[in-house]
């Protein structure tokens, strides 16, 4: 491996790395804007200058590759004078309007000024070159022109990965501007990553436009839930309410990027069709009620059909919405304190939803699909549970998570499981099958729990609660075991490591695997 | 002197392919193709010490000699004819009256780094001058000098050409070969250089039109003859643009090291008007600028224009009399500059416009004497951290005119007015 020097720190770097990639390694940064780790390198920016022993003129950190003996010094005399110079041309023509700009309190132009430069403008304000701003550019981006340090980020993202070019550098020298070509807009699926791969504040979020500061919204790693890709994402939110979703790097997944519809989809989280409290089935219409009532309410019900029927006249429905940890405490519900193994799972994916592409997007819109197989859940719940129930086996059913009159339609839903006495909802919206139960217990949608997704590649990822449920809505696993304690008695572990070792020790598909060792970009299943 | 690249003055028609072969055209090809090997021909012009003329002066010899050998790849011959440098009229007339002479050195620069296709990339202005060239290629390829078989011996050569839309930095090499893929013309990070990756990823070399039509020269009379004309190392006949306040502007073919004094008091009849001289840029408008005391001294070769300060580029010679406004001179070549930068590179696309602002300003008479130091800053700033050279082709002149006329620029300051303008400073015409 070539040994190189780093402002006086010695690295044994990996062949074919780069300057800035080596010194990341070595915990320091060189500042840059136009390099991005999954894009070819074009190093217009010159941001990445630093000085290489031997080498006459300075080097941008970008373009040269680790060499064996090379000594580098980011911070030498040149380099700063380089860094700060860069920096004041790169302002010269910049309208900095941050406070009106979206990017303020993440902008590169701020952070580097405030690490690099720190000099007083030595150009008039009155020359600054005018261009577009506020410009709709399609899909759900906005582009201003003069905020653009043309480091052509956007650019080569749509030549090279979403091979779609809708962008371009028109013009020449300081009137260089990125557009669409002429009554062309931003037409693609990912659209949304040429925002979070800017660096300033020339690419914004029209959603997010003016609606929330940066400095006031928390990050929480997360995995997006709208499809069995399972991105890596940061959930930020103020207040419980979250104002978007950015894709976190995750090598294993999806590397930098998400899909717009994942982007976006927090929206279906946030709609009054949430449930704040428990819902009772009352002469047609669902009643809310305490949460603890609710359960109350629910376990007499399953001790009725108990004690009437039999453990076996109970069954399960879990959707792939549920996290593993979800699904492995119905199990055990179902197995240990009720005493029946009539479980059957569902994975649903609203028809006209977009189908698999070569990126990211599948066909296959929940999160845990791989989750509930490798548990030994079988996906065809709705079909073997329809015969439980027209067999007259069944009498009551719990669902979790599982809004199976959504996937049948009413009337089939009605024909298949209409026969039941006793449908418990754990759920959280109002959606078509809770309409139908007898009882309805509010639970938290993932943003708001701590668990795992097992992704379709079976890589099993940490979800983390970004803020609490609405209203008296639990996390089902609390929910639960509140209902399994008031049927037995028995205390049961409700924290996410916990179920998580167990579910380890007792499921093959996650054996071996840890918790607190699942790490940033998770772990793959031994299947 | 013997005219050699301009012998075309002499004889009439040599652009006819017949003309030309009746005065020993193609003769060197002949030579190259059957009587060298390709390492014979890199090395003879190796030996010859001939340095590119479109501005670097690279030796010629040693960048064909970085073509890989046995390339899986095709190996392309690039002929830069985007002559674009202001003050600079040379490949215009060889391209116009000697044709044939350049498809001459085309051919042996095929044959030398084993090219079979050389793209000729002409800027977009050279629409006769691509007319003339095109139909003396349909005559080399009517008598079978190129094409599947160059003159019987089995080797392919076709040539095409191309024109550009108008944009100086065509003319920078590696800008050259994105344009001519079709792209943007934004010059590429180095390494990979384009020996090893040039046009469409393969091996390329790129040769101005002057360099090439050197090459039959020194085929058919070897390298110690070439040597023998100017200095050693920097050798050669060599033309000279001649343009500004001169009587007898023009382009003129002189040995490699003549002095810069003659050119201009002896071949081009001294100074416009009679008046005195102030200062003249040696290579076209991208180099520092000699003040009229140290033009005087220069002798006009790649090494003694560098040894005076300066660089002879491609040896575009601006003469500027007394009453030349050396704050308009360099704000002309400022706004050239921020005209043409692609906007790539951040100091570039940034600097040429502040520089050109700033001198608009001083010219107005509105600049400050700071802005005198922010000029020589701010050139400072953009100087060796781009991609290509064209900040350094603005930050050269500005921090050669700021301080070798600085009381002209001050004298603009204080009087808050350009002083020339003042007194009714004379153009070009007025003087005439």
């Amino acid at each position: 491996m070539p040994k190189v020097t780093i402002n006086g720190k010695e690295l044994d770097a990996p062949a074919g790395i780069n300057l800035i990639q080596a010194a990341e390694m070595l915990g320091m940064e060189i500042p840059h804007y136009c390099y991005h780790p999954a894009l070819t390198v074009v190093g217009n920016c010159r941001m990445c200058l630093v000085e290489v022993e031997k080498a006459p003129k300075l080097q941008i950190a970008c373009n040269t590759q680790v060499s064996d003996g090379m000594v580098v010094h980011t911070n030498s005399e040149r380099a700063r004078a380089a860094q700060q110079a860069v920096l004041e041309f790169l302002l010269i023509n910049h309208p900095i309007d941050c406070p009106v700009c979206d990017q303020a309190g993440e902008c590169k132009l701020q952070d580097y000024y405030m690490d690099y430069d720190r000099q007083p403008s030595r150009f008039p304000l009155g020359k600054k070159n005018k261009k577009g701003k506020a410009i709709d550019i399609g899909s759900d981006v906005m582009l201003d022109q003069e905020r653009c340090i043309l480091c052509a980020r956007c650019t080569r993202f749509l030549d090279e990965v979403t091979h779609t070019s809708e962008l371009a550098i028109f013009e020449r020298g300081d009137h260089n501007r990125i557009d669409t070509y002429p009554g062309r807009k931003l037409n693609n699926k990912y659209a949304g990553n040429i925002i979070d791969i800017c660096p300033v504040g020339a690419l914004t979020e029209k959603d997010f436009r003016f609606r929330m500061r940066v400095w006031y919204m928390h990050r929480t790693p997360s995995v997006c839930a709208g499809c069995e890709r399972g991105c890596a994402i940061d959930i930020y939110e103020n207040h419980g309410r979250i104002y978007r979703y950015k894709p976190r790097h995750n090598p294993l997944v999806n590397g930098y990027w998400m899909c717009d519809e994942g982007r976006h989809s927090f929206t279906n989280l946030q709609t009054e069709r949430r449930i704040t409290r428990a819902l009772y089935q009352s002469d047609g219409r669902l009643v809310p009620e305490t949460f603890s009532a609710g359960l109350r309410r629910a376990a007499g019900a399953i001790r009725k059909c108990g004690e009437a029927n039999g453990a076996r006249a109970i069954g399960a429905l879990v959707g792939a919405q549920a996290t593993n940890e979800e699904i492995f405490a119905l199990k055990s519900f179902m197995n240990d304190v009720i005493g029946s193994d009539v479980i059957g799972g569902m994975s649903y994916s609203p028809p006209g939803s977009s189908g698999d592409d070569d990126l990211l997007i599948r066909a296959n819109k929940n999160p845990n699909t791989r989750g509930l197989s490798a548990q030994g859940i079988a996906l065809d719940g709705l079909d073997t549970l329809a015969q439980e129930v027209s067999s007259g086996r069944l009498k009551m059913l719990i669902a979790l998570r599982a809004d199976a009159c959504t996937a049948l339609g009413e009337a089939e839903f009605i024909k298949r499981f209409g026969p039941l006495d006793y449908l418990l909802v754990f759920d959280t919206d109002v959606n078509e099958t809770a309409q139908m139960a007898n009882q309805v217990i509010p639970i938290a949608a993932y943003p708001e729990i701590e668990g795992t997704f097992t992704n379709f590649q079976g890589v099993v990822q940490r979800l983390h609660r970004a803020f609490d449920p609405p209203g008296e809505a639990k996390s089902a696993i609390e929910a639960i075991t509140d209902l399994s304690m008031l049927l037995d008695g028995v205390e049961r572990p409700q924290a996410a490591d916990r179920i998580f070792a167990e579910m380890a020790a007792r499921e093959a598909a996650f054996a071996g695997l840890e918790y607190e060792k699942l790490g940033h970009n998770g772990l793959k299943l031994n299947v | 002197m013997e005219r050699i690249l301009t012998r075309w003055l002499d004889i009439p028609n040599l652009r006819d392919i017949d003309v030309y072969l009746a005065h020993d055209g193609y003769k060197a090809a002949r030579k190259a193709f059957f009587d060298m090997k390709p390492e014979e021909i890199i090395d003879e012009v190796k030996n010859s010490n001939l340095r590119g003329r479109g501005g670097a002066a690279f030796p010629t010899g040693m960048k064909w000699s970085f073509i890989p050998k046995n390339s899986p790849k095709p190996v392309y011959v690039c002929c830069n004819a985007d002559e674009s440098e202001p003050g600079t009229f040379a490949n215009r007339y060889q391209l116009e009256n000697d044709p044939h002479g350049i498809i001459e050195g085309i051919l042996i620069t095929c044959r030398a780094v084993g090219a079979h296709v050389c793209y000729v990339y002409m800027r977009g202005e050279f629409a006769i001058q691509k007319q003339i060239f095109d139909a003396a290629l349909a005559q080399a390829r009517a008598k079978g000098i190129i094409g599947p078989d160059v003159m019987g011996s089995g080797f392919s050569v076709e040539i095409y050409t191309h024109r550009g839309a108008g944009a100086y930095i065509c003319g920078e090499e590696t800008g050259l070969l994105e344009s001519l893929e079709g792209k943007r013309a934004y010059p590429r990070n180095r390494p990979p250089f384009p020996a090893i990756q040039g046009a469409f990823g393969c091996p390329t070399v790129v040769n101005n039109v002057e360099t090439l039509s050197n090459v039959p020269w020194i085929i058919n009379r070897g390298a110690d003859w070439y040597k023998s004309i100017g200095p050693e190392k920097s050798p050669g006949p060599k033309l000279f643009c001649l343009s500004g306040h001169i009587n007898r502007p023009g382009l003129y073919e002189l040995p490699m090291g003549f002095p810069l004094k003659d050119l201009i008091y002896e071949v081009g009849g001294g100074i416009l008007g009679g008046r005195k001289l102030k200062g003249v840029i040696p290579g076209g408008s991208s180099f520092p600028i000699f003040t009229a005391e140290e033009a005087v001294k220069v002798n006009m070769d790649f090494d003694s224009v560098r040894a005076a300060g300066s660089l002879m580029g491609t040896a575009g010679v601006m003469v500027m009399n007394e009453d030349t406004c050396m704050v308009r001179a360099l704000r002309t070549i400022a706004h050239f500059y921020h005209h043409e930068s692609c906007g790539q590179c951040t100091p570039c696309r940034e600097g040429t416009g502040w520089i050109e602002k700033m001198l608009i300003d001083l010219e107005a008479g509105c600049g400050t004497m700071q802005d005198l130091d922010y000029l020589i800053s701010v050139a400072t700033n953009m100087e060796g951290n781009t991609i290509c050279v064209l900040a350094d082709s603005l930050s050269m002149p500005v921090k050669s005119f700021v301080p070798k006329y600085k009381d002209e620029f001050i004298e603009h300051v204080k009087q808050k007015r350009c002083p020339f303008r003042a007194n009714g400073a004379q153009s070009l015409r007025a003087a005439s």
